[in-house]
């Protein structure tokens, strides 16, 4: 009744070309935005903040990344806890040897250093396909976390092998990373940041680059022939993805958890954010922050609902439920809904445009 | 194969060890530092082989079910896992171990059936990337089930296989070879599981069914093959293997979860052999385990230890870029 | 046609001599043929005579072994298809090969991708050059899209359309391009005769309208005899006969490969 597209007519190319052609959708998201910026912080508890809103933005960015690439470009890859170590290492490095630098820049900087390390990974892609390829980015996978461990130059010769993140302010004493920053700090940053990643993500896959992207997945060969180049798809891919990837690494160990070891991104991270971007939607933006909130949120559900129902569980436990779980969802998911979470949506909002006269 | 081929590995085969062995020799002539004998090369060399057996018994059941299904599986590994655990729970329990291999592999057979019903049936004709996905889902659902059931903590695995060294040649090198028993009694079952297969797939009627389908689905159905038992004959042939290499390495190692990791291993082997083939899982494991153990040895002297995590993945990642289609897989001809 | 034979003189393709093989398999052996610009070129011959493997040779997919081909005057040495793509050959697949996961107009709009221009940063930000070129190009498919009366199905998946649509989709994406030289793989293969009619039509007038040079692989010989303005014949890879509709089909050898011979 109150979702209808009726008597919205586009006369223009570019109005029909908006993120979000009806005009509901777009209040929709700028209201739960503004809702986020506003009214959250002054609801949400420090638990709230550090264990569930910070890790959600900051999965949800590594699923907007590795969306890009497996999602919408078709490349399997089971590197992104690689990546992830990249971003979040050379961020540290960057750092710690340019502390005048402002964080955000230095972030931004270890982006584009993880995209060249996605790149040079990516390579392979231009001769193998498919498990093939997942196997050649589990390459990825275990060399960087080896040399990040291996190496202690890479935690300025730190004995327990960590990265501790150094106080950095945005602005002012604006604190954002290291002990002075409030997770109320993190979490407007992290909210922002991530709010304009994501339309500079939805803005790519709607453009040039995202139809060749999308070309070469549904058609690699139809799609060379057409003109698109497999290498500049390909690669472009490799390196945006990985661009997201890294900060979202950086994002991990400077505002999650403040401390990491390399260990943090082992194979494990890589299937998980995989998890998210498959029960979430493969190829859908909307989908990446659906399935970085379920996989956040489902653990700390499965660890409190026994609790509630008088149950006692331990620890154990609750992580064989939730690999279990999460190994029956993705199953699940795959057979009933491909699309996952974000297909479901659509289909409700269709429903809900002829609600309540189907007819 | 024909004879050239065969004399080219022939000769390919012990030149690139001995060329390798060289190099090393050489090296010692530039880095005092770096220590290099016949005896203990080859001492390594063997035992890289063995355990390259102990990857190609988990590479074996990938390439059954890629054979026969197109489905790559890569819930092999847990596979091995739950194997290995259901195995060690049973024994637990009392049970004598040969009655406890053959309880587990009833349960195995379970697990097939199941896996073809659940899984495999809903999503027949989907693209092969769903499917791969879908065996990840299987992967964590196994892990989790396996560990629910039996527990996480370390167990040991033990059916009486000796695990005392043996030293031969003695009188060629100096100090001998050590080699471990165990590996070479696992070998030796690797051996003859491979032998089976082959007769299996073969010399029986199901195996020329087996291999019908493996060509083409829909031509195995229009002639009449029931592909759906067909593919829980092939999920149960690959359970068994994965028993198989569930006790060789959870006698090794002991059974943990970590099982379930190091049959990642078994990825890159698959790449260096080819997908559909047996031989090329067998000498891609070899190349494997031979390389991973000399590479760790001697060219972890030069940059850093530790390296086995990555090398085999890195190896194959090279050897992709040469040859797409693996040693002994069919080379691809792309139509439109 | 009934009416007199159109004269075409400007050679736009040349092929000479081309031979491919797949191991010990013969696909082609020393075809020659060429193709003029402006014209309706018919390549037609029974299965497996090599017509979609000359195609995969025109468009750079298959590197031939033996034989040369020049393009617009120019000889060309073994290239990848998007290059091909690049100088003005565009085709379309005899199953179809679109992107089953994007809409008609999306597909449409890949056909475009090699005309634009604006940089990765532009396109990040949906911005200034960049939304003034997906406008420009979406008006021209949008003309596209009428010519081919496919407006209903504008933002439909392509993988829910039927068959017949999937084709006059897939020709849509080929004409984005706009190609000098159009490949038609079967362009009617499993059609009922209202949309081969409808095919047939848009081929003409694509021809007839955009002056674009179309070579196609058909069986239905009544369409080849009708549109085109020459045909070449390949039987087992090797060329049987070339000419007009009318030489064609009174060639014996012609007559003898579809008609079989009793010896």
């Amino acid at each position: 009744m109150f979702y209808r597209e009726a008597g919205q007519f586009k006369s223009t190319y570019a109005k029909d070309q908006a993120i979000f052609p009806i005009k509901q959708d777009k209040l929709g998201v700028l209201a739960i935005f503004l809702f986020a910026l506003l009214v959250v912080p002054f609801f949400a508890s420090t638990y709230w903040l550090n264990s569930i809103l910070v890790p959600f933005l900051v999965f949800a960015m590594a699923a907007i990344g590795l969306n890009i690439l497996t999602g919408y470009c078709g490349q399997v890859s089971l590197g992104t806890g690689g990546f992830m170590a990249c971003g979040a290492f050379f961020t540290f490095k960057l750092t710690t040897a340019f502390p005048e630098i402002n964080i955000v820049l230095i972030i931004l900087m270890a982006g584009f250093g993880t995209a060249l390390v996605g790149i040079a990974f990516g390579l392979p892609s231009l001769r193998i396909k498919g498990f093939y390829l997942a196997i050649a980015t589990l390459a990825a996978q275990f060399f960087l976390i080896w040399m990040f461990t291996q190496n202690p130059w890479w935690t300025n010769y730190n004995p327990a092998g960590v990265i501790t993140a150094p106080p950095r302010a945005l602005f002012g004493d604006f604190y954002i990373t290291g002990a002075l920053a409030t997770p109320l700090n993190k979490y407007l940053f992290l909210l922002c940041f991530v709010a304009v990643m994501a339309l500079v993500a939805k803005n790519l896959v709607r453009s040039a680059v995202g139809r060749a992207w999308m070309a070469v997945r549904d058609m690699d060969i139809a799609a060379e022939i057409i003109g698109i180049r497999p290498m500049f798809a390909k690669l472009s891919a490799f390196a945006i993805s990985s661009f997201y990837i890294g900060i979202a690494g950086a994002l991990w160990a400077f505002m999650y958890t403040a401390s990491v070891e390399a260990l943090a991104f082992e194979v494990t991270r890589s299937f998980q954010v995989l998890f998210m971007i498959i029960i979430g939607g493969l190829g859908s933006i909307l989908g990446s922050f659906l399935g970085a909130a379920f996989i956040v949120l489902l653990p700390i559900l499965l660890s409190n609902a026994p609790a509630l129902l008088g149950i006692r569980m331990s620890t154990d436990m609750i992580a064989h439920l939730e690999f279990m779980i999460f190994g029956a969802l993705i199953i699940l998911f795959l057979i009933l809904e491909p699309h996952g979470l974000a297909r479901l949506w659509q289909l409700a909002k269709e429903k809900l445009r002829r609600w309540p006269f189907p007819y | 194969m024909n004879t050239r081929m065969l004399t080219g590995w022939g000769f390919g085969v012990p030149g690139t060890i001995i060329l390798i062995g060289l190099i090393f020799q050489l090296v010692t002539q530039v880095d005092s530092t770096f220590y290099f004998a016949w005896g203990y090369y080859f001492e390594i060399l063997i035992a890289g082989l063995l355990q390259g057996v102990m990857y190609s018994l988990v590479a074996l059941g990938f390439v059954l079910i890629f054979k026969a299904s197109g489905v790559f599986n890569f819930a092999q590994g847990s596979m091995v896992l739950f194997a290995a655990l259901t195995m060690v729970g049973l024994m637990e329990w009392g049970l004598h171990w040969a009655l406890a291999f053959a309880a587990t592999g009833a349960v195995m057979v379970l697990l097939a059936i199941s896996i073809e019903r659940v899984v495999l049936r809903p999503l027949v004709n989907q693209p092969h990337i769903i499917l791969f996905m879908a065996t990840i889902g299987i992967f964590y659902l196994l892990d989790g089930i396996g560990q629910t059931m039996w527990g996480s903590e370390l167990k040991s695995l033990d059916i009486g296989i000796p695990r005392n060294s043996v030293e031969i040649l003695e009188n060629v090198f100096e100090g001998g070879i050590l080699i471990n028993r165990y590996d070479l009694v696992v070998a030796a079952i690797g051996a003859v599981m491979v032998a089976v297969l082959a007769v299996f797939f073969h010399k029986t009627r199901i195996g020329r069914a087996l291999r019908a389908v493996a060509d083409d689905h829909q031509a195995a159905l229009s002639v009449g093959i029931p592909l759906k038992s067909i593919w829980v004959v092939v999920w149960t042939v690959a359970g068994l293997v994965a028993l198989v290499a569930g006790i060789a390495w959870g006698g090794k190692l002991g059974v943990q979860f970590t099982l379930a990791l190091i049959a990642l291993k078994a990825l890159p082997v698959l790449i260096l052999g080819g997908l559909t083939s047996i031989p090329g899982a067998i000498v891609g494991g070899l190349i494997i385990g031979a390389g991973e153990q000399v590479s760790e040895i001697f060219l972890g002297h030069f940059i850093g230890s530790a390296i086995q995590s990555w090398f085999a993945y890195v190896l194959a990642m090279v050897f992709l870029l040469i040859r797409p289609e693996g040693l002994f897989g069919e080379k691809i001809i792309e139509r439109v | 046609m009934t009416n007199a034979p159109r004269l075409f003189n400007e050679v736009l393709l040349e092929a000479k001599n081309i031979s491919l093989f797949f191991g010990g398999v013969k696909a082609l052996s020393g075809v020659t043929f060429d193709i003029r610009k402006g014209e309706i070129r018919a390549i037609i011959g029974p299965n497996g005579a090599g017509k979609t493997s000359m195609l995969n040779v025109i468009n750079g997919f298959y590197h031939p072994q033996e034989g040369t081909i020049r393009y617009k005057g120019e000889m060309r040495r073994a290239m990848r298809p998007h290059r091909a793509a690049r100088q003005g050959i565009a085709r379309t697949f005899q199953n179809v090969a679109l992107f089953k996961g994007m809409s008609t107009l999306d597909n449409i709009m890949t056909g475009r991708l090699i005309r634009m221009r604006s940089n990765l940063l532009f396109q990040a930000l949906y911005w200034g050059p960049n939304q003034r070129e997906e406008i420009k190009h979406r008006e021209f498919c949008e003309q596209i899209i009428d010519f081919l009366e496919i407006q209903a199905i504008r933002k439909t998946p392509v993988g829910r359309l039927p068959y017949g649509l999937q084709k006059r989709v897939e020709l849509a994406r080929a004409l984005a391009m706009e190609p000098d030289l159009l490949l038609l793989d079967e362009p009617m293969a499993g059609m009922n005769v209202e949309e081969k009619e409808d095919m047939c039509r848009f081929v003409l007038d694509v021809n007839e309208q955009l002056g674009t040079t179309i070579a196609l692989i058909e069986h239905d010989m009544g369409v080849v005899m009708d549109i085109s303005d020459r045909v070449v014949v390949l039987d087992y890879g090797r060329k049987l006969a070339d000419g007009t509709p009318d030489e064609v089909r009174s060639d014996q050898r012609v007559i003898d490969a579809y008609l079989g011979v009793s010896h």
